[in-house]
């Protein structure tokens, strides 16, 4: 089998996975199964790839061409690639931790759940893979859209309500902003293909590139970057599953990919920091990632607070494409990872909190920790590695754009940096400490998984299925800090400069 | 007889819907007449996929009515043009006839339908002839049979509603209106040129220079056909004959009748004006591109606070009109690619529309929105279809709907007018706000209670789908559709290919 049919086959799994869930849908045990094996077949094919691009294989298919100029055509490099593995890795996870919280918390319309997740994958894995702009921005709207039933879950008034400020600003800024973005740029460059060192150097009127660079900035909304970040905190009514994997890994990951890779393979880090255009996105970015992180403080909903967080968090992969050097696209990319491995196991936990103890304000904690060691052991181990303390993988994203800020004399950005550093532990630890230290208040809250969780004296833990990928995830926290080096080498394969020609 | 029938199929896609109709009027019994008028629909087509066939190359066949030659003559003139909407309006019947018997049954007594069959097939007659005639009286001959059948056609939504016979007073109004405009400014032409053959009519024009009489001739023929074209602000006949028209007229209508119109907007404007003179071209920019903008928002807007869900898709066909106007007001290859291939997406993906709301009409006994509550879960496939089609008239990736605002967005911004291109893209975010208002309803909330609603019979949703299968394969697949809709933009403004030959 060539690489071009693996990567076809990678998308193929989890965008079939639908009918055979869609089949199996009377049967609960085989429907969620056969999630969880799509998902390691999945990832089984991303790894095949993986192997082939780090020896330095770029595997490519063009699939068809809509009319002349308009072609959907995939084409794998270091980026997307990284994005995938990421992507298809956590979805193991996530499949197991789903079958454990959708049970535990009773929630309805399985079956439609777990086909609109897999198709969410499948476009976020089309993303991952996209050769030019038209495929990926098809890809982007196909997970818009696949997301929404997941974000109106319940059904409930203010779940609608969610879904539709999800589905109204990541739409508008869509189609607003980015589509205009595209069309415009292949009006300029003829071409809408992602080439190392970009496709606009030398096409563009300088003048003209901050304008350019903002309504792709805007125009993907996915990245959550004031002042269109407001769908984030509104997605969160989803069930906790859709929260772990799509609103702290594939849907916003998705979205400062795509500004990695539109800054890379479009603009060209090289043009971008020439011409200063990307100056602007700079302190914009750091304006988000402070502003943030001060909401956060202020939210008591233990998953608006996540949520605040993770906009925070996605600026700095914006920050690092907006720093303009290869540091910068290193620690973004490298961010991905980070903080995708750190805030799924945050939000997991928030998950498993509410199957165990129904609680999801951050006030209710007190004293919780006693009854849920491991759920809150693996919160602080997490929250660690997003503060960005060693030895935990999210040390060294902050350190490598630390080292982008330097290279570029922005000192203010790494003062930037620190004090965001502080204000993650001002929001993220009190959770912990409260659910360990503070004496419990109220009576004892009755578990609802109870019939699955393993029942001991005072432990009242999340069914074992929660239990399980989240240890995963927060030991993984953990495992990157110390197998960085070989994921340094790698993320320098990323193309900076544009291919010398022959 | 396979030469004879050759050699005169512009005559036979006249005269065989012509000759059939009264015909259709003596078979009697419903189902008799049904199957008639859909056969011949279906040979209709035949000839007009054929006409597409010859002329796609390039090739321009000339007809003499009769064999009377032209400029004395009538002459049917087939380019690839006018193919191309033959195309569409008999492929249009062809589709609706089908879909029409079961909800024709419903709206129309037995004994009326043969005659309701018959002022289908008048009606197809009349757009078919308008479209192939090269003779301008010809064109308003054709007008006038097709307008005459229509007011027929709306009426008879009375056994249904009594204020159709209202609103099919009112178009009647207006209508004749337009086309005593229209015949006045034709009247004015031939008092300069003393000629009525279109090709002839350029000629002479051109050679006659410009004048007072051709440009009154030119205003009211802009005005005659903006109202039969339902150009905002004389588009006010269109809701309510859309809205109480029985259902399979109304997609057919909505298909076809204002895509006719601007077919003889296209040819007026381009064969035979030409924009050599300021006159008419300063006309174009000046007053049809702000009304055509304020038509795609002014409408949707409107299309937003309907509850009744034909209406809602009325007012949205009146913005769509809007983005057609456009692009003709635009003057530029690009442009008129838009407009035209735009008739073909937009007459595909209305019609699915519209006959998704009769099999509403029809199962669920409502096309009201607020009533329409649930129905998703009972009518799976008829809501699927509307969703789908839906995402097309949004204009997202991989439907037709999506081709068209590529090319019109391109248009813009090649004449360097991206505040114009903003606006378009803002506008179909209005398109999202009504389609997802019905969406939502469809989905998100609980059937009132007491209703029982069956899905739409297979003679319905077949039809459906073939549309709705239709606006995705030409959205995925658009080389036919761009291909034709280029030549036909290339020959109406005689300028070098821009988009297809590299």
């Amino acid at each position: 089998m060539t690489d071009a049919n693996i990567l076809l086959l990678a998308i193929a799994i989890p965008a079939l996975t639908p009918f055979v869930v869609a089949a199996l849908g009377s049967r609960p045990n085989l429907r969620d199964g056969a999630s969880v094996i799509a998902s390691l077949a999945t990832f089984a094919a991303v790894l095949t790839l993986l192997d082939g691009v780090i020896g330095g294989a770029r595997p490519a298919i063009t699939l068809l061409e809509v009319m002349p100029g308009l072609v959907l055509r995939f084409e794998i490099e270091p980026l997307g690639m990284l994005f995938a593995t990421v992507a298809s890795g956590l979805w193991i996870a996530t499949a197991v931790y789903s079958i454990g919280y959708m049970r535990g918390a009773n929630e309805k319309n399985q079956t439609r759940f777990y086909i609109c997740f897999a198709i969410a994958i499948a476009a976020a894995l089309g993303i991952a893979f996209s050769g030019n702009l038209f495929t990926l921005f098809i890809f982007y709207e196909v997970l818009t859209i696949s997301t929404y039933p997941l974000v109106a879950h319940k059904e409930t008034p203010e779940a609608r309500k969610g879904a539709r400020i999800y589905l109204a600003i990541l739409m508008t800024t869509s189609i607003l902003f980015l589509l205009v973005a595209v069309i415009w740029t292949w009006n300029i460059a003829g071409t809408m293909d992602f080439r190392a060192g970009g496709i606009l150097e030398g096409k563009i009127d300088p003048a003209y590139v901050p304008f350019l660079l903002a309504l792709f900035a805007f125009g993907i909304g996915k990245a959550a970057l004031m002042p269109f970040h407001r769908w984030l905190p509104a997605a969160m009514v989803a069930p906790t599953p859709v929260s772990a994997l799509l609103h702290a890994v594939a849907v916003v990951k998705a979205g400062v990919f795509t500004m990695l890779k539109v800054g890379t393979y479009i603009f060209g880090v090289g043009f971008l920091g020439k011409t200063g255009a990307a100056d602007w996105l700079m302190w914009l970015a750091a304006a988000s990632i402070l502003i943030a992180s001060l909401v956060a403080v202020t939210k008591d909903d233990l998953k608006a607070r996540l949520a605040y967080s993770t906009v925070s968090q996605l600026s700095y992969i914006t920050l690092g494409v907006a720093l303009a050097n290869q540091m910068g696209v290193i620690g973004g990319s490298m961010h991905i990872v980070m903080h995708a491995m750190g805030k799924i196991t945050l939000f997991m936990c928030a998950g498993a909190i509410y199957v165990a103890a129904h609680k999801t304000k951050v006030s209710e904690l007190d004293g919780l920790g006693r009854k849920m060691p491991i759920t809150f052991i693996c919160f602080t181990l997490a929250a660690l590695s997003i503060i960005g303390l060693p030895p935990f993988g999210g040390a060294w994203s902050k350190w490598y754009l630390m080292l982008s800020a330097a290279e570029a004399d922005q000192l203010v950005i790494i003062g930037v940096l620190m004090v965001s550093s502080l204000l993650n532990v001002a929001y993220l630890l009190p959770i912990p400490a409260r659910a360990f230290f503070a004496p419990a208040r109220g009576q004892v809250a009755h578990s609802l998984g109870a019939a699955a969780a393993p029942v001991r004296e005072g432990i009242e833990e999340a069914p074992l299925l929660c239990l399980i990928p989240i240890c995963a995830t927060a030991i993984g926290c953990l495992i990157l800090f110390f197998t960085v080096g070989g994921l340094y080498e790698y993320l320098l394969s990323i193309p900076i400069l544009p291919e010398s020609l022959p | 007889m396979m030469a004879l029938i050759e050699t005169n199929l512009p005559a036979l896609q006249v005269v065989l819907p012509l000759v059939a109709a009264p015909v259709c009027a003596m078979l009697g019994r419903g189902s008799r007449s049904w199957a008639f008028a859909t056969a011949v629909s279906w040979l209709t087509f035949l000839v007009a996929l054929s006409l597409f066939a010859k002329t796609f190359g390039g090739t321009i066949i000339s007809y003499e009515m009769g064999g009377w030659a032209p400029p004395i003559g009538i002459e049917y003139r087939v380019d690839v043009l006018n193919a191309f909407v033959l195309m569409i309006v008999s492929g249009m019947a062809a589709i609706v006839l089908p879909y029409a018997r079961r909800s024709v049954a419903a709206e129309i007594p037995a004994e009326r339908q043969s005659f309701f069959y018959t002022a289908f097939l008048l009606c197809l007659t009349g757009l078919l002839g308008v479209t192939i005639t090269g003779d301008a009286f010809n064109v308003f001959v054709f007008l006038e049979i097709s307008s005459l059948s229509t007011y027929a056609l709306v009426a008879s939504g009375a056994w249904r509603n009594k204020r159709a016979l209202t609103a099919a007073y009112n178009y009647l109004i207006m209508g004749t209106v337009g086309a005593t405009f229209f015949v006045i400014g034709i009247g004015m032409l031939y008092m300069v040129t003393g000629t009525l053959n279109m090709a002839d009519l350029a000629v002479r024009i051109a050679a006659h220079g410009d004048s007072s009489t051709v440009h009154m001739g030119f205003v009211f023929i802009l005005i005659g056909i903006g109202l039969k074209l339902a150009m905002f602000p004389l588009h006010l006949w269109l809701p309510n004959a859309y809205s109480f028209a029985p259902s399979a007229v109304t997609a057919f209508l909505a298909a076809t009748a204002t895509k006719v119109a601007v077919y003889v907007m296209l040819r007026f404007m381009f064969t035979v004006f030409g924009f050599d003179y300021e006159f008419q071209a300063a006309t174009l920019e000046m007053v049809v591109l702000p009304l055509a903008i304020l038509a795609m928002f002014a409408a949707s807007l409107v299309a937003i606070f309907q509850d009744d869900l034909k209406r809602m898709l009325a007012y949205s066909s009146v913005a769509q009109i809007g983005y057609i106007l456009l692009g003709l007001a635009f003057l530029t290859d690009t442009g008129l690619t838009a407009t035209i291939i735009h008739l073909f997406n937009h007459a595909v993906t209305k019609g699915a529309l519209f006959m998704v709301a009769g099999c509403y009409v029809l199962m669920a006994g409502t096309s009201s929105i607020s009533g329409l509550r649930g129905v998703g879960r009972d009518m799976p496939w008829t809501t699927a279809a509307f969703v789908v089609a839906g995402f097309s008239l949004i204009g997202l990736p991989l439907t037709v709907g999506f081709i068209s605002k590529w090319y019109l967005v391109q248009a813009a911004l090649e004449l360097g007018w991206w505040p114009v291109a903003l606006l378009i893209m803002a506008s179909s975010l209005l398109a999202i706000v009504y389609v997802w208002r019905v969406v939502e309803t469809a989905y998100l909330q609980p059937a009132p209670e007491g209703v029982t609603r069956k899905e739409a019979p297979p003679s319905m949703l077949i039809p459906v789908w073939i549309l709705v299968a239709m606006s995705i394969w030409f959205g995925i697949n658009a080389m036919t559709t761009s291909a034709a809709a280029s030549r036909a933009a290339d020959m109406l403004i005689g300028s070098s290919q821009i988009l297809w030959e590299d």
